[in-house]
Parts: structure tokens; C-alpha cells; sequence
């Protein structure tokens, strides 16, 4: 009898043991979209102007804040400010959380594809179009043209704020090309000659932070722009080119060649963003494909130790005989930050156009951010590398979106871990453009 | 105390908060993620009863199976080695060690207690490469091998997050497995010693079998940890290279949280269930095979 008893306690337990992954997905009640009526100005407004923002994202909410005790002081005593976190890798799990209970907040940080028109927020109506509110508001011109064209180009329509405005390109260390004799390179040719040059002089040619899989996309995603032209990713949305189009498996050959051939130096797949600029900033590396966030830590005088003046900042090169051209950068707007329609009342209204009017000034003089805003303060005593890289953002024209912008999300991540596998010989570069296409057919 | 638990109301009383919390904390959504199996979507965009068309995905979709491989393999490696090295630790500390064996389980244990995070990171910095290489190279350096990046292949990966999971558990098995090694009777073991058994036939005739209910749920605790392996090697590669080492609980996470699939996540849930019960089923079927023998 106890020996009875005692298996019937070990199998209870056993199948207590194994239902536990069955509750990790027994979520949320099942409930309908909850769709509001969208547009502009047609909500009403809550008791404060509540903000979501990821954790790692320190700078924006002490902006929004400087901004609540400064020029928007008005705005701010009307509506204050509140603020509430989350953890990026949660970001599409609380939105679509707090979206279903009808409990989204004024201001939220959200995910690409959720935006998008025939994402689960666009949708639903659950996001405001900010080209209606800001032409309402008499403050359409306070966006930079560039920065309104990759918003609305990567969401499908003006719904994200551009807190951050970033170009992409490569930095170089002026004194290692100068000590080699190498001159910028403008083609993708020249960039192997250069980097042949300097795994010859014993440095590594290029870092660039593999760990985390776009760094090293991005490298595939511009020799496809530069090869096929600015459009290459939008015909491969519209189902008007696949990738496994000579031209764009060319792109992937082109990043596994360039891996194998030791440019990227040794244990490149698993380095991490801090590591790579401290090679590049630290002089162990001639070079990095990175975007305009890398001035925080060029401005940095304890992480820079090569000196601002000895940075240069040029464009991806050309592919020869390509469709695409030098002077198209890539460049992005940060992180996707929405409003709720439903919470687009006067006093949110008045904040948002106190936002765009002073964010570009206010960010720059904070955190040396550059922002997709006008900047309508003169900022005095900006460093070397900051004033030449607003100028450029300035009079950018034509940008391009990266490599994964217009995916799906399945196909997004599927890039990125793949990566690594095409990098260190372990995929052929068809493989990899097949796989990913395939994850594109199936998400249509 | 015997009239106390004898009665009925009382028995009810007692376990009725107890009961009701486990209801609602654990029943109830284990419940709710079973109806999700057959049902697509997610809170925001609504839910629409699409039968048993999850289950049918989960078959002809190539990451989950890759996933649900990497889980197996996973999962017995790791059982294998972790009872192989806890039993033969527990030997030691009983047969070798005897009153002497307290420093060496305390320091064996002590991994046990690390976050599994942090162990991950550890040996990450242990196998790393470039600039900032780790041990595990300077060692191969020094033997004249060239540096090898562990984690930009699967293989390496797989291996690194082995020893990782060994390292980190095998003196929580040893532990269990040496209380289970002290219930036998010294009486048993002085009788045997005197017919003859001895070193491996003591062992094999004696200690093992007499140690077996302990070490069968040693092999069920095992197999159901490791079978949800998660945090280890997310935080060791991400589940990469690619996604060669992703383990179906972070296909799982992935599908309901960051592609917000709720329903065919559920299903992921449900196989991994089935799995976690087929193991320890058929664990028993080969214990009780055993006593009929």
C-alpha cells in the first residue's frame, strides 16, 4: 500500500514537473482589438502625459524632462509629466498587453512591425498619424525632410517621433590611413585593397560588433543598396525581386568573403558593441561601420583615446557597375515612439508641439544627441565630430533604410542570427538568402 | 495527532488554501494555454479557433524541429553526465571521503547557487577570443594550438554550454544521490563486504540497486530541467550560432512574446509538456520493468 502510494506521489509530482512550460504561455484573456476611432485631435485628454520608454533608453526621458522644467514648463503644469519603463526585449509583449486592455499610455515606445499599416496597432487605429496632428498644430516644418521620409518609409506612414536621428556610414582612424597611404575608398574594390594593406601592416582593418548580428548586415544589406540601388529592399517587400536574385546573394557572398579573408579580425562573430569601439577607438582598428550614436563614445574623451580630430566619416563605397550610388547613407530614426488617438486631447496636443519645436535643441545641448527635429537654438561649443555630422544629417538627401527595415519580424531576427553562421563558413551564401527568403514567403 | 489527520474536514481545511492558490496560480493557466493551442493570435489583434492547425505547423516547421532536436539532445547529454559525475561524486564522498567529505561537497555544491545568468556570462569570458581572450585559449596558446572561437559553432556552443550546465549542477546530484547513499544499511554493506563483494562488484550489486528510487528521481528531476533549458543558453549564444543551439523553450518565448504568435506558443508548450511526460514515463515504465525482473 505505501509503495502504491508512494509511485502515485512521484507520478503526481512528475506531472506537476512537466506542465510547468504548458503556464508560461497562459497568458492574457482573449480579448477583441478594441479599436478607436484614429486621427488627430479626436480623443480626450488623461490626467497626466504619460510616457513609456525602454529602460536602456536613459537619454530620451532626461530630455523630455528638461524640456517639462524648461520650455515646456507650460505645457507641463497643464499636463504633467509621468514616466513608465520598460525592458526592450518586452517591448512587443506589454504594448500589446496594455493595447488589448485599452490601457496604452499617452506616449508609448512600441514595435517595428506593430505600427506599420497592417501591423496589430496600425491596424486597430491605435496610433496617431503625426503629419495630420503636426499640420493641425501649425508644426509640420519642425521635421527634418530626411528624418519624416525614413519614418514614413520604414512604418508605412508618419507614426513615430524621431527622438533620434541617425546616418550610418564608416569611421576611420585618419593616422592609420595615413601611415598606410590609403585614401578613402570609394569603391568596394578599393575597401579590399585597403583592407589587404592593413592586415599586411598587422591591424585589423575592420570591427565590427558580430555578436549581435546586424552590425554585420548592415555591411551585406549596403553592397545590396549599392549593387541593386535604394529600392532593392522595397522589391523584395513587394514581392518584385527575391533574394535570391544573383544580385543580392552577390551582397552575401560579398560579407562572407570579406569575413574569411580576416578583415573583420579574429573573433569578430561574438564581439559585443563596447568592445568593438573600444578596438576602433582605442586605435587597434582602422575602421567600423557604425551609426551616428557612436559619437556619445567618440566624444568620450576616457573611451577616445585616438582624438575626435583623427576620426574621419565616409560613405559605404560603391559596388561597381551597381545601380546605387555612394552618397545614398542609410540612416534611421531610433526606436518607434507613437501616440494613443484615443488620448490626443488639446493639452497632448499642445505638448507635442512644444516637443517639436525645442527636442532638437534641447537633445543636442543635453547629450550631444542629434535628433530628427529642427534645431532652433543656436548650440554653442558642439565638438568636431557632432557639428560635421549635423551638417550632414542636415543635407542628407535620398537616404536608404537597412537590410532588415522592411521585414517581417520572423525574417528580421532570422537575418540576424543567421549571420553568424554565414560569417564563419558554416552557410553558403545561397543557403542564407534562401533561408531568409523563404521566411519572407511565409509571412506574406 | 493520528484523530487529527483521520478527519476529513480537517484534512480539507488544511489544504483547501493551499489547493485553491495552486488552482489558480498553476491549473488554471496550465488550462487557458491548452484552449490556446487552437486558437491563433494574440490579445490586441483577437484570437480565431483554427483547430488543430498548430499542432500540424509544429511538424512541418523546420525551427521548431531543429528546436525540439537541440532540447532532446540536449536533455540526455546533460542527464547523463550530471548523474554519471553526481553518483560518482557521491561515491567518493561516501566510500572514500566518509567524515571527511564536508569541504569538498560544500565546494562542489557551490555553483548550484549561482544564478545561471552569470555562470553563462562566466564561461563566455572563459572561451572568448581577440582581445579579450579567455583561459580556456591562453591554455591552447600555450600547448602551441592556435585560439578556437568555441561559440561560432554549434559544436562549441553545445559543448561549452555542457560543461557549463555540469559545472553548475553536478553537486546538486551529488548531494541528492549521497542522501540517498547513506540510507543504505551498514549492516548490507559489512555482509556483502564479508561474502566478497568488493570496489565494482559492491557497487554494481549492492549500491545501485539499493540506491535505485533515489536515482530514478534523480534522472526525472534531471531530464525535466533540462529539458526547459533556457536561460543557459540564451545567455551563453542567443541560441546560435544561428539558431543550431536554440532549445524549444526559447522558440517558445520567441513565437508568444517577441513575434506575439499566443497560440501557436501554447502549442510549443504543449509538445515540450509531452515531452517532459513521455521522458519520465518512460523512466518508470523501465524502473518497474526492472523490479518485475
Amino acid at each position: 500500500m505505501k509503495a502504491i502510494r508512494s509511485r502515485r506521489v512521484m507520478v503526481a509530482t512528475a506531472v506537476a514537473l512537466a506542465l510547468t512550460p504548458l503556464s508560461a504561455c497562459g497568458g492574457g484573456a482573449p480579448q477583441d482589438a478594441g479599436s478607436t476611432a484614429g486621427g488627430a485631435g479626436t480623443g480626450t485628454d488623461p490626467s497626466s502625459f504619460t510616457i513609456l520608454t525602454a529602460n536602456e533608453n536613459k537619454a530620451l526621458p532626461a530630455t523630455l524632462d528638461a524640456l517639462a522644467k524648461g520650455a515646456c514648463s507650460a505645457e507641463n503644469a497643464a499636463l504633467p509629466i509621468e514616466h513608465q519603463k520598460v525592458a526592450q526585449a518586452d517591448v512587443v509583449q506589454k504594448v500589446t498587453l496594455l493595447a488589448g486592455q485599452g490601457a496604452l499610455p499617452a506616449h508609448f515606445i512600441a514595435g517595428t512591425a506593430m505600427v506599420r499599416p497592417d501591423g496589430d496597432l496600425g491596424k486597430g487605429d491605435l496610433v496617431l498619424d503625426y503629419k495630420e496632428a503636426l499640420e493641425k498644430l501649425g508644426a509640420a516644418d519642425q521635421l527634418l525632410p530626411a528624418a519624416a521620409a525614413t519614418v514614413e518609409n520604414v512604418y508605412g506612414g508618419m507614426v513615430s517621433l524621431p527622438y533620434q536621428y541617425n546616418v550610418e556610414g564608416i569611421w576611420y582612424n585618419k593616422q592609420i590611413f595615413a601611415d598606410n597611404g590609403i585614401e578613402e575608398p570609394k569603391t568596394w574594390d578599393d575597401l579590399k585593397e585597403a583592407n589587404a594593406k592593413l592586415s599586411q601592416a598587422g591591424i585589423m582593418p575592420m570591427t565590427q560588433a558580430g555578436a549581435a548580428g546586424w552590425p554585420l548586415t548592415r555591411l551585406m544589406g549596403m553592397y545590396i543598396f549599392r549593387n541593386v540601388g535604394p529600392d532593392a529592399m522595397k522589391d523584395v517587400r513587394d514581392g518584385k525581386a527575391k533574394l535570391t536574385d544573383p544580385k543580392y546573394v552577390a551582397g552575401a557572398k560579398a560579407l562572407a568573403d570579406l569575413a574569411s579573408s580576416g578583415s573583420l579580425g579574429e573573433g569578430f562573430s561574438t564581439r559585443d558593441a563596447d568592445t568593438s569601439a573600444n578596438l576602433f577607438l582605442t586605435g587597434k582598428a582602422a575602421m567600423t561601420y557604425d551609426g551616428s550614436w557612436l559619437l556619445s563614445s567618440i566624444n568620450d574623451p576616457k573611451r577616445n583615446t585616438i582624438r575626435d580630430t583623427n576620426i574621419g566619416f565616409m560613405p559605404f563605397p560603391a559596388v561597381e557597375g551597381g545601380s546605387g550610388s555612394i552618397d545614398q547613407y542609410a540612416a534611421n530614426a531610433g526606436a518607434v515612439m507613437a501616440m494613443s488617438p484615443k488620448q490626443f486631447g488639446p493639452k497632448v496636443g499642445d505638448w507635442l508641439k512644444c516637443i517639436s519645436e525645442n527636442y532638437g535643441a534641447q537633445a543636442l545641448k543635453d547629450s550631444g544627441t542629434i535628433s530628427g527635429f529642427k534645431v532652433n537654438e543656436d548650440v554653442k561649443e558642439l565638438p568636431v565630430m557632432t557639428s560635421q555630422i549635423q551638417e550632414k544629417i542636415t543635407e542628407l538627401k535620398d537616404p536608404v533604410l537597412w537590410f532588415e527595415a522592411l521585414l517581417d519580424p520572423k525574417s528580421n531576427s532570422l537575418a540576424s542570427t543567421n549571420v553568424s553562421l554565414l560569417t564563419t563558413g558554416q552557410m553558403s551564401a545561397e543557403d542564407y538568402m534562401g533561408a531568409l527568403q523563404k521566411s519572407v514567403d511565409a509571412a506574406r | 495527532m493520528n484523530s487529527v489527520f483521520g478527519d476529513r474536514k480537517t484534512i480539507i481545511i488544511l489544504l483547501a488554501p493551499a489547493l485553491l492558490l495552486y488552482t489558480l496560480l498553476k491549473i488554471g493557466p496550465v488550462a487557458w494555454s491548452l484552449g490556446l493551442s487552437f486558437f491563433e493570435g494574440n490579445t490586441l489583434r483577437g484570437f480565431e479557433f483554427v483547430g488543430v492547425d498548430n499542432f500540424t505547423k509544429f511538424f512541418t516547421d523546420d525551427a521548431a524541429l531543429q528546436s525540439l532536436g537541440v532540447s532532446v539532445f540536449f536533455a540526455i547529454v546533460a542527464t547523463a553526465g550530471q548523474i554519471l559525475l553526481g553518483y560518482l561524486l557521491a561515491l567518493l564522498y561516501v566510500f572514500v571521503l566518509r567524515k571527511g567529505s564536508s569541504l569538498l561537497r560544500t565546494i562542489v555544491f557551490f555553483p548550484a547557487i549561482l544564478p545561471t545568468v552569470a555562470v553563462a556570462l562566466l564561461f563566455r569570458s572563459f572561451v572568448a577570443v581577440g582581445d579579450n581572450q579567455g583561459p580556456v585559449n591562453d591554455l591552447i596558446n600555450l600547448f602551441g594550438g592556435e585560439s578556437v572561437e568555441f561559440l561560432a559553432t554549434t559544436s562549441g556552443t553545445m559543448a561549452t554550454a555542457l560543461a557549463m550546465t555540469l559545472w553548475g549542477s553536478m553537486g546538486f546530484y551529488a548531494i541528492l544521490l549521497y542522501a540517498g547513499l547513506l540510507d543504505i544499511p551498514d549492516e548490507i554493506l559489512e555482509s556483502a563486504k564479508l561474502d566478497g563483494a568488493n570496489g565494482l562488484k559492491l557497487v554494481r550489486h549492492i549500491v545501485v540497486p539499493l540506491s535505485l528510487p533515489i536515482l530514478l528521481s534523480s534522472i526525472i528531476f534531471s531530464l525535466n530541467a533540462t529539458l526547459k533549458v533556457f536561460d543557459s543558453l540564451l545567455a551563453l549564444n542567443n541560441g546560435g550560432p544561428g539558431t543550431s543551439t536554440a532549445p524549444l523553450t526559447l522558440y517558445m518565448y520567441r513565437t508568444a512574446f517577441e513575434y506575439a504568435e499566443y497560440g501557436y506558443g501554447s502549442t510549443i508548450a504543449l509538445v515540450l509538456t509531452l515531452l517532459c511526460l513521455v521522458f519520465t514515463l518512460a523512466i518508470f515504465r523501465s524502473s518497474q520493468r526492472k523490479a518485475e525482473d
